[in-house]
């Protein structure tokens, strides 16, 4: 009895100091808080980096609100967020904000009778839609984009994100673009007011309501509609062409963006010009600190980032996240060199 | 004689014939033993106030800006910042009462046969079974009542509700819409199938403390099953019994991951019950993360201030409940 209790005593006391072991070790690691649609993509980075280099990365897909949160409470080394910050915001909490890895946004439906990629619809139906003007799936606006198609005469049954997320920032951001109606009843944010339908939590949430209800269209991640096999939406771009969602039409829409025009990377990737351009991209971005009270830690960090744009790039299309161009990547790391140490030095990495 | 042998004497005595006194020991550890479980009755109740104290303190932006409205209004607009607490609220009393109105019943059903019909050999994996549900997790309920329960509800049973009360005058508006499957009434029925194993394991708990000489004597007076339970069994438990419900009805009010899955997550107002709505829990769930404003957050904040007083109000009328039946009692006899 005695025995048993001291080899308890020794084991727990053991595994205590295995944990303290395990925190002195994440202690070297780079923490990190935000955004949830990238956090797919930083996990395999971070596995891969740590397998290449021994340093971890800790990510916490707490939210866009919650990663603002924690790096202006400076309790992690960087933040994440899908909604850039603007120039205000980010002087006055002294912050510094790049563009990580894009994706897309994809309108994706549930109609017998039309095939998968076979509805084209353009911003401004898709918004009354939304705006529940539309409601039937043989309605006239519908019917004039889609000659070919015998559309039935069913309701359109509207499905939402019901979390805050930056997928629904990135599509409500597009829609206030492109209808007026839209961003003086609606507008733009990681949730808004829904005219009409129901909302499923998540992507996955979105995607089972899809898939439950006959006549529905709603909106994914781009890896949603594809894991799940989706129908998709061909949009209309602003060039006035009808482009399916994938990697090429993303990463035309952000070359034809304007990334050193824009202060800060403040920058929406929606309704790019550019004949190839998917008008529903978006990229997420990364927040860290100008002054850096710990100028070793954020190096390690930068270091991170370093190896992830210039060997990244194959991981994050597998999981298909379109890697930032080369050219944006440049001015990220001019960027950079605002983050300094207390003697107002760029940290070098 | 010498002075040890003297003090060994004396020792011996005082050992002997005095009347034994508490070990010193002893009465250090019982004042201890008194002082830690006070500790722990008063940190709980310090819990409670802490929780809503910070409940009060981090929601003063919107009980300032909007005051009682927020209890009116069927507003819920981040982009414009107004909210307003009438969806949720209305969502999670409706839903609950749903809940309530078939899981009672159905649990008074269970622990009746279990306590009193069953055949012995049948209790136990019966009661077992019971208890089993009890420890599902609850997104397990939400992934089954989106998958597996909502399109066999919106296929099966809901065009039945819709033809046969959507045209009733006074219940009509409560089963008119889409049948989509997921909604109020989903929610309800889901949240039943959840409290269901809680209130029957009350139930069967305390209808088993019924000592068997009342109930002999009343089916030896040629009382029926029925009337034993309705009038000796139920009379006799039902401090335990509306203990139970009120278990239940706590798991129904606060349940957030099952509801959010199957409630529709819509923040409108609707006499339907077939139409999606909200729940003051899957609200907190849902968009919780995401709150950059800081009106926002506040409001969500005091959504959780309102499921807590909500709680309380449930608990306080429950109480006051049984004292009303027990003064009933009291003019009876």
């Amino acid at each position: 009895m005695k025995q048993a209790s001291i080899k308890r005593f020794i084991a727990s006391a053991g595994i205590a100091f295995g944990l303290t072991a395990g925190t002195a070790a994440v202690a070297a690691d780079i923490t990190g808080a935000g955004a949830t649609f990238p956090y797919p993509i930083y996990a395999k980075w971070a596995e891969a980096y740590r397998a290449k280099t021994g340093v971890g990365l800790n990510y916490q897909s707490i939210g866009s609100g919650g990663g603002i949160k924690q790096i202006t409470a400076k309790t992690v080394d960087f933040g994440a967020s899908d909604a850039p910050l603007d120039a205000d915001k980010l002087e006055k909490e002294g912050l510094v904000q790049f563009p990580m890895v894009m994706g897309g946004v994809v309108p994706v439906y549930n109609v017998t009778g039309i095939k998968p990629g076979g509805l084209r619809l353009t911003g401004a139906v898709l918004a009354d839609i939304y705006l529940g003007k539309i409601t039937k799936w043989n309605a006239a606006p519908i019917a004039a984009l889609n000659k070919d198609v015998k559309l039935p005469d069913q309701d359109i049954t509207v499905v939402a994100r019901s979390d805050g997320s930056g997928t629904t920032f990135i599509f409500t951001h597009y829609l206030s673009k492109v209808s007026s109606e839209w961003k003086e009843k609606v507008g733009n944010n990681t949730s808004v007011k829904w005219a009409s339908g129901v909302s499923g939590k998540g992507n996955e949430g979105v995607a089972a309501y899809v898939q439950r209800l006959p006549g529905s269209i709603g909106y994914v991640e781009y890896a949603y509609a594809l894991q799940n096999k989706m129908s998709y939406v061909l949009l209309q771009n602003k060039d006035g062409n009808f482009v399916s969602p994938d990697d090429k039409s993303f990463r035309a829409a952000a070359a034809n963006a304007q990334w050193d025009k824009a202060p800060g990377f403040n920058l929406m990737l929606t309704d790019q010009a550019g004949k190839d351009s998917w008008p529903l991209t978006g990229a997420t971005f990364i927040l860290m600190h100008k002054k850096q009270d710990k100028p070793e830690k954020a190096a390690i960090a930068l270091k991170f980032f370093d190896w992830a744009y210039e060997s990244g790039d194959k991981l994050a299309l597998d999981l298909d996240y379109v890697p930032m161009p080369d050219a944006v990547v440049k001015l990220v790391k001019a960027e950079w060199k605002k983050i300094q140490d207390a003697s107002g030095k760029p940290i070098a990495f | 004689m010498t002075a040890t042998a003297a003090a060994f004497e004396t020792s011996e005595r005082s050992a002997y014939n005095q009347p034994p006194k508490p070990v010193q020991r002893v009465v250090w550890m019982d004042a201890f033993f008194k002082n830690l479980t006070r500790f722990f009755a008063f940190f709980v109740f310090a819990m409670l106030a802490a929780i809503l104290i910070s409940l009060v303190v981090h929601s003063q932006l919107t009980l300032s800006k909007f005051g009682f409205n927020f209890l009116f209004n069927a507003e819920w607009d981040p982009v414009t910042e107004e909210f307003g607490a009438l969806v949720p609220i209305y969502g999670t009393l409706v839903s609950s009462a749903i809940a309530m109105a078939i899981g009672i019943p159905v649990s008074f059903g269970i622990a009746l046969f279990l306590t009193e019909l069953s055949p012995n050999w049948l209790k136990r994996p019966l009661g077992t079974a019971i208890e089993m549900l009890a420890a599902i997790p609850s997104i397990i309920y939400g992934m089954w009542g989106l998958f597996v329960f909502a399109p066999l509800f919106a296929e099966h049973v809901q065009p039945v509700l819709i033809k046969t009360f959507g045209a009733l005058p006074i219940f009509g508006p409560l089963f008119k819409g889409p049948a989509m499957g997921i909604g109020m009434l989903t929610a309800g029925i889901i949240l039943a199938i959840m409290v269901i194993p809680f209130i029957t394991a009350v139930m069967r708990d305390v209808f088993e403390l019924v000592p068997p000489l009342l109930k002999e004597s009343a089916y030896g007076l040629g009382a029926t099953t029925w009337e034993v339970v309705w009038r000796v069994v139920l009379p006799y438990t039902k401090i335990g019994v509306v203990g139970g419900v009120m278990l239940g009805l706590g798991r129904a009010l606060g349940e957030t991951m099952a509801v959010t899955f199957v409630i529709g997550n819509a923040h409108r107002l609707s006499t339907s019950l077939l139409a999606p709505g909200n729940s003051i829990a899957s609200s907190l769930a849902n968009e919780f993360t995401e709150a950059v404003g800081d009106l926002h957050s506040s409001a969500l904040i005091e959504l959780g201030l309102i499921l807590f007083l909500i709680t309380t109000i449930v608990l306080a009328l429950s109480k006051l409940l049984l004292l009303q039946l027990s003064k009933r009692e009291g003019r009876e006899t």
